[in-house]
């Protein structure tokens, strides 16, 4: 405790504007408050003196000027003797106006407080519309100033509304300060935090975007400077709290998702993502080239009105909307399923996927249908796919776009994925698109930013490394060209993504490799606060919507080297595992599979 | 999941007939490999063997659909053709029906097709005959039955029904989930 005042006397600075930022309340009259004596004793000394200093410039000038005066009135004396009338007017005149400044300067010597040299910051002050704190008055005359201990206490006291008229304040206390390097500072410098009472107050009230907006931009700049220009006074946590809670309320974010995202962006960047987030991607749709050519697709759409481009060099099918006179959800080409409405980032994890014809895929949380249809068109409706999502209503949309697109090789079916390879397995690749807690599309669902918290994301991660594990299990390493398993979420959190990822390396005979996006996209995370993951995760992508103009998405591509699941220490569920989910190895055998011979080395 | 009776069979073949006549074979015996009929929960799918056989793996009440929905039967065994056969049709239709560009839209919600609305009509229609639906652009709209024979349409009136609609592709939208 004496430590910390002990730095804060050292180091604050001594005079100049910054000290006058910080307010006083006003003085209560009535009550004495209840001050430290030796501080007391200290200011009543420091005022005593400079009482006697002023004192002393005051007397030298009326010395001087009643030097003058009785110069002036010999003048006048000799004048009157030539002139009388007008020397006599002159004289009263001028000896009026003597004495009027003579009595202005008794009655200034009676307020011991003002000098001469001050007449012009009496002037300015005065035009200040608000109670006088006498006592910061008398501080600001001192050349050299104790640090004003008493600020300190009433730090946390100020009005915000104060900050703002002390910014004009202090633009004239610049002016009048003999210190350059503090005119040079700007007003962001002086910035202060709220103190608890203010944000007592603004809790009741409704915020106003305005003052937050302030400073937000404020605190942001004071942020990125800091390491710059370091006030040992005011940590870095004070003004990040302070910056995350204002940021919470101008977007209308929860307090956790908050936290979640100042730790993965930089402070410019999480501006970008927020502002990105409040805004719309373009609308993409994808041709079916089962039906049609994308620019037979693009003739005919713009022969409606559409207004429309292809989508970048990365897609061959993609065309990106910028406006259309008709919806465009409800076109003949559209019901004669020439194309799908379809985000330009779900097209990433089929390209990853790269299904060849002949082959049979499993795609396990296939609802709305975009991607089953997709792989679809790349397989030109040969092969099989097997789509399925748990839930039975968004499996009426799975149907709907299947039979729209005139896909004929999908068995569409109502599992709850994780059961997966016991209905059935052996497929040569498999995507999961694994629900997630829509982080990156939060400018489709804005609900998200509130009700997503800890609880949410530990079950969608639950959730999800279970599914990936199933989806690992349902793939065979052994077929031709195959044995690959896209994972993929719209999510761009840490504990959905690259931690799912990291546990199914740990857990199954899996690699990563990459996944053929190349030239777009930011690698994937090999570390990230406290989490330390395998070296090969930079293989994976990630997309956020400030970078690329499109939703928040990961994708993952794992090969399978052995359809053999490793055993780890903790035996117990491992057991029940190997059992369960091994594919190749016959039921008789299971009981001595640790001793067969045949079987791969278990990596240790 | 289960291949169809022999009344069954039979059924959905007199209506396929009336789209397609005897074009039912090439529906059948594809190069591509063997495709067939089967039905789920009073629906009919048509389907390649092979993938017949991975959904024979699903449990009844998991499974949801299986390569084409062609249609289902109702309470009395009738056939009831839905617009996810259409794929399968147009290509062996035997009449068609041309719909002129204002009159689309409005097939396209479900409304006959009016004499005003005709653009084109195959020669030779008789009456009552299944007929596929297109636009001008020779995309296929949906299908119905003809009101009246080809000779027959030339004299009506402008307001009179040439074609009932039967289905169309608006149900994509309207009826998305009775469809299959």
């Amino acid at each position: 405790m004496g430590r910390h005042i002990k730095n804060q006397e050292d180091t604050r600075p001594k005079r100049g504007p910054g000290r006058k930022a910080r307010k006083q309340p006003d003085p209560d009259f009535n009550e004495a408050k209840p001050r430290n004596p030796r501080r007391v004793a200290k200011k009543q000394a420091k005022l005593n003196e400079m009482k006697k200093k002023q004192a002393e410039i005051k007397q030298r000038k009326a010395s001087k000027k009643q030097a003058e005066a009785k110069e002036e009135s010999e003048e006048e004396m000799e004048t009157v003797s030539f002139m009388e009338e007008e020397a006599v007017v002159e004289g009263e005149v001028e000896e009026q106006s003597e004495e009027e400044e003579s009595e202005e300067e008794e009655e200034v010597e009676k307020m011991p407080l003002f000098t001469d040299a001050n007449e012009e910051m009496e002037s300015k002050i005065s035009l200040i519309p608000r109670d006088s704190d006498d006592e910061d008055d008398d501080d600001f005359e001192l050349p050299d100033d104790e640090p004003e201990l008493d600020d300190d206490d009433e730090d946390d006291d100020e009005s915000e509304e104060d900050s703002d008229e002390d910014a004009g304040e202090k633009t004239m206390e610049d002016d009048d300060a003999d210190d350059d390097v503090q005119i040079n500072v700007s007003e962001v410098d002086h910035f202060v935090l709220p103190s608890g009472q203010e944000i007592e107050l603004e809790k009741t009230q409704p915020p106003s975007l305005d003052i937050v907006k302030e400073r937000m931009e404020k605190v942001m700049w004071i942020l990125a400077q800091f390491s710059r220009n370091p006030d040992p006074t005011k940590k870095r946590k004070e003004y990040k709290a302070v910056l995350k809670h204002d940021l919470c309320t101008y977007y209308s974010y929860n307090e956790f998702l908050m936290g979640e995202f100042y730790e993965l962006f930089k402070l410019e960047e999480l501006r970008q993502f927020l502002d990105a987030n409040e805004t719309q991607r373009p609308m993409t749709i994808r041709t079916n080239t089962l039906k049609t050519k994308r620019r037979q697709l693009a003739q005919n759409l713009i022969a409606r009105g559409v207004n429309l481009d292809p989508l970048e060099k990365w897609s061959k099918v993609g065309l990106v909307v910028y406006d259309s006179p008709v919806a465009i959800g409800a076109t003949t080409e559209y019901l004669a399923g020439h194309y799908m409405l379809q985000g330009a980032s779900s097209f990433t994890p089929v390209m990853a996927l790269a299904p060849q014809p002949g082959e049979r895929i499993l795609d396990m949380c296939a609802a709305p249908g975009g991607k089953t249809t997709y792989i679809a068109q790349l397989m030109k409706n040969t092969g099989m796919i097997f789509a399925n999502d748990v839930n039975k209503k968004r499996l009426d949309a799975v149907k709907a776009n299947v039979h729209r697109l005139g896909v004929s090789n999908t068995v569409i079916s109502n599992y709850d994925a994780r059961s997966f390879p016991a209905v059935i397995g052996n497929f040569s690749r498999v995507l999961l698109d694994a629900p997630c807690s829509g982080t990156g599309v939060i400018s489709k669902d804005p609900s998200v930013k509130m009700n997503k918290d800890e609880t949410d994301l530990n079950r969608c991660s639950h959730l999800q490394k279970e599914l990936i594990l199933a989806a690992i299990d349902s793939c065979d390493a052994k077929s031709k060209n195959g044995g690959y398993i896209v994972y993929c979420t719209c999510s761009i959190m840490v504990e959905e993504n690259e931690d799912v990822v990291d546990y199914a390396l740990k857990k199954r005979n899996v690699k990563l490799v990459p996944t053929g996006l190349e030239g777009f996209g930011v690698d994937g995370f090999t570390k990230y606060r406290h989490h330390r993951f395998h070296p090969s995760l930079k293989l994976t992508k990630r997309y956020y919507p400030h970078i690329h103009n499109m939703d928040g998405f990961y994708v993952a591509k794992f090969k399978k080297f052995s359809n053999t699941i490793p055993v780890s220490k903790n035996s117990k569920v491992e057991e029940a595992d190997v059992e369960e989910f091994t594919t190749t190895a016959p039921k008789k055998r299971r009981r001595c599979e640790h001793l067969d011979t045949n079987a791969q080395a278990l990596p240790t | 999941m289960r291949p169809l009776t022999q009344p069954e069979t039979k059924i959905l073949f007199e209506k396929l007939d009336k789209y397609i006549g005897e074009n039912i074979k090439k529906l059948i015996e594809r190069p591509d490999g063997t495709y067939c009929f089967r039905l789920h929960r009073e629906r009919v799918y048509y389907v390649a063997e092979e993938i017949m056989k991975c959904a024979a793996n699903t449990s009844h009440a998991n499974l949801a659909s299986l390569g084409v929905c062609f249609g289902k039967f109702t309470r009395n065994r009738k056939f009831m053709m839905k617009i996810t056969a259409l794929d399968y049709m147009a290509p062996y239709a035997k009449y068609k029906v041309w719909v002129k560009p204002g009159s689309e839209q409005s097939f396209l919600y479900g409304n006959h097709v009016l004499k005003s609305g005709l653009g084109r009509i195959t020669d030779g229609t008789p009456r009552n005959q299944g007929v596929i639906i297109y636009s001008m652009s020779d995309t296929p709209l949906g299908f119905g039955a003809s009101a009246m024979s080809t000779t027959d349409c030339r004299k009506c009136a402008p307001m009179s029904i040439i074609a009932f609609h039967h289905a169309d592709l608006g149900e994509y939208i309207r009826n998305e989930d009775l469809l299959t």
